[in-house]
């Protein structure tokens, strides 16, 4: 471990807040591409689905 | 030269298959990768002897600049497939790459500024690194914005190859601008001929962290493009089983 203590790696010298804000935007922009690829596979399944049964139905 | 493998490749049937069972293990072994080279650089790499704890932002500014254009690069020979052959897959791999590639433009834009206010003591300047690499941004909005601005499919595919390609003069421009002008920013810390210059300590998380993203990111292109592909072919009937089997 390169800190001592936890609160010596949360500050991090004095610029804790850039890297933390720099590795929380990252964390966050590949959590939002992931539940979008996730939502949106999701939905082409979904909407195809209903579309095949309305076909049946006619 | 057997050029099977090509053919088949330009058949969304069989690489809906293909793919189908690599995303998860691709996913999987990338989050593994992102999460030990993270860590491993927040926590355990040594602090920088100039930038102190600063430094550390590398582990994620790094790969995603190389991912940024390494995405790039795919869509532009995707564009020239496309543009040459007019394979099927060609623009169901753009739709699902461009958006990835924006992303990670944007993260290495973000990072970047974030880690320039300390060390140069400004946000952004219009240096030729950053403005480079901010037009490669643009150009992935570009591309994605082009996609849908055509009610016809085929006309849309074709403007869009052609942007892809042409975009890929930006791609030196950005790996030799801090070559070729004077720039705030540092040149590159590696390169494949020579020993890195920084230690092993520092260097390793770094290759951990850039294989898991490379990983987690080819598990999201294939991810992306099984819903292109699925929602491209609806009128198929191997479609329609998938879709209907699955769901039931």
């Amino acid at each position: 471990m390169a800190f001592d203590t936890f609160p010596a790696f949360l500050i991090m010298g004095k610029h804790g807040v850039y890297v933390w804000s720099a590795y929380g935007f990252s964390m966050l922009a590949i959590a939002v591409l992931t539940w979008n690829t996730f939502a949106h596979h999701r939905k082409v399944r979904n909407t195809l689905m209903k579309r095949y049964r309305m076909d049946q139905i006619r | 030269m057997r050029w099977v493998w090509f053919h088949k490749l330009g058949s969304p049937k069989w690489f809906f298959f293909q793919s189908k069972s690599w995303v998860l293990p691709l996913l999987g072994l990338g989050s593994i990768g992102l999460i030990v080279g993270l860590v491993w650089g927040l926590a355990f790499a040594p602090a920088d002897y100039q930038q102190g704890d600063t430094f550390r932002i590398i582990y994620i500014h790094v790969p995603a600049a190389m991912l940024a254009q390494s995405c790039y690069f795919a869509l532009g020979a995707a564009g020239f497939v496309y543009l040459v052959w007019q394979m099927k897959m060609a623009p169901i791999f753009i739709k699902a790459i461009a958006p990835i590639g924006a992303v990670m433009a944007l993260i290495a834009l973000v990072t970047g500024a974030i880690w320039g206010k300390p060390t140069w003591g400004t946000w952004w300047i219009w240096d030729a690194r950053l403005t480079s690499v901010l037009v490669l941004f643009f150009l992935y909005m570009g591309i994605i914005a082009l996609q849908s601005a055509f009610d016809d499919v085929m006309l849309a595919n074709k403007a869009t190859a052609v942007v892809c390609v042409v975009g890929l003069i930006n791609l030196p421009i950005i790996k030799y601008s801090v070559v070729w002008w004077n720039t705030l920013h540092q040149g590159a810390t590696f390169s494949l001929a020579e020993k890195p210059a920084m230690s092993a300590e520092m260097w390793l998380p770094l290759l951990v962290s850039v294989v898991g993203f490379y990983l987690f990111i080819a598990g999201l292109v294939l991810w992306r493009m099984q819903s292109e592909i699925l929602q491209r072919e609806h009128r198929s009937s191997w479609v329609k089983k998938e879709v209907m089997d699955r769901g039931l």
